[in-house]
């Protein structure tokens, strides 16, 4: 989550920010950085597998921040043209949590500000998807989360303000560790889940857990960003 | 939030565990508003298969928003009235602040800037 150098463009243009300022909201909200930059460009890779096969009508980000990614996903990587099927994206209901109420709000001005229909996006400030119906489980087509993976002091772990967008304990596993068993809960049998990780997450021990799941993983995108080495795991089922 | 986000959530106490109670909440005090936004068959189609329609009419009935019928019609594309009144309740009627109270176990959940506040205290888990 370091930027030392200035953040690399996805081909599709990334969406406006110009509402949220560094002073104010990026006090309290997490700032797009390479790490958000990197899953911009996965999802872009993936935009024909996910219009043509996984079609998506439902799509969760746990974790919004400032919703550049899911409305990244609905706005650009969705939302085309040319569609390449009769894949009707305005169909699409997009699901957006934060552990923190001022990313929520962050996400609904992003989402607006770049002409999404407010109707379409539902946002709720939990963790994870803790409140969501049981029948929700299994729905989800797209599930995104780009998570607290810095190592910190475990003690960091759990806040519910912007220590909360990066702090993940030993390994900067914590809050990672207990999503990693809820994806195959929440991924439709054509879903597809993007998590963010670092080095030291240990991506492919990640990868084999999912595995133990009954999930294929693979890691879709490497980059290294300041002292981060990060990457892009992308589990769907075999 | 729309009728939608609420027809979506329930109670996640730990105890609170008996389906007839934790779900749907209870709206209380609330601010309702009606957004007016163009409809959309095909979204409209992708929600009847997702919400729990007899919560829906249940909490409308509540707010005093009429019109709703007791089941979704065999082919709901076939009856105009119906999607419409579906739209205006499940994606234009909108919540600004209010509170969601838990039938079974009371927990009261609140509505904030339009944003549902799902967090439990540890204790609560
Ligand atoms: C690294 S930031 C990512 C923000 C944004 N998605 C992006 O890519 O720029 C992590 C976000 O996850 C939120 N978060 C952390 N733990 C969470 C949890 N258990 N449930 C939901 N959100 C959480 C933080 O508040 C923060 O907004
Ligand atoms: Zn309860």
């Amino acid at each position: 989550m370091q930027s030392t150098s200035s953040p690399t463009a996805p081909h599709l243009p990334t969406p406006n920010l110009s509402h949220l300022s560094s002073g104010q909201d990026y006090a309290n909200v997490y700032e797009p950085a390479e790490d958000s930059f990197l899953l911009l460009d996965a999802l872009e890779a993936d935009q024909s597998l996910l219009l043509e096969t996984v079609r998506p009508q439902l799509c969760l980000e746990v974790g919004s921040g400032s919703g550049v990614v899911s409305t990244f996903l609905a706005g650009q990587v969705l939302r085309t043209d040319s569609p390449p099927t009769d894949y009707n994206s305005t169909a699409t209901l997009y699901v957006a949590t934060d552990i923190n109420p001022d990313a929520a709000r962050a996400t609904r001005k992003t989402w607006l500000q770049n002409g999404l229909p407010d109707h379409s996006l539902q946002l709720v400030n939990t963790r994870f998807t803790e409140g969501f119906h049981p029948r929700f489980c299994g729905t989800f087509d797209v599930v995104v989360f780009n998570p607290p993976y810095v190592v910190t002091d475990p003690a960091e772990v759990g806040s519910h303000s912007i220590a909360a967008a990066w702090a993940g304990g030993i390994d900067g596993r914590e809050v990672i560790d207990q999503f990693l068993p809820m994806i195959p809960t929440l991924l439709s049998p054509r879903g597809v889940c993007y998590l963010v990780l670092i080095a030291q997450n240990r991506p492919d021990e990640v990868v084999s857990i999912m595995e133990t799941h009954g999930l294929r993983g693979e890691i879709v995108a490497r980059r290294k960003a300041g002292i981060e080495y990060l990457s892009i795991a992308r589990f769907s089922w075999p | 939030m729309r009728l939608l986000t609420h027809n979506m959530l329930q109670c996640h106490v730990k105890k609170c565990t008996d389906p007839a109670l934790n779900f749907p909440l209870q709206l209380q005090d609330i601010e309702l508003e009606q957004v007016e936004t163009e409809e959309n068959e095909d979204l409209l189609l992708n929600l009847i298969n997702k919400v729990d329609y007899n919560a829906l009419t249940t909490t409308a009935a509540q707010l005093g928003l009429v019109g709703l019928p007791n089941a979704i019609p065999k082919d709901p594309q076939a009856d105009p009235a119906f999607m419409t009144r579906l739209h205006e309740v499940l994606l234009e009627t909108n919540i600004t602040q209010g509170k969601m109270a838990c039938r079974g176990c009371g927990h009261v959940y609140t509505i904030k800037d339009g944003i549902p506040n799902m967090l439990l205290a540890e204790h609560e888990i």
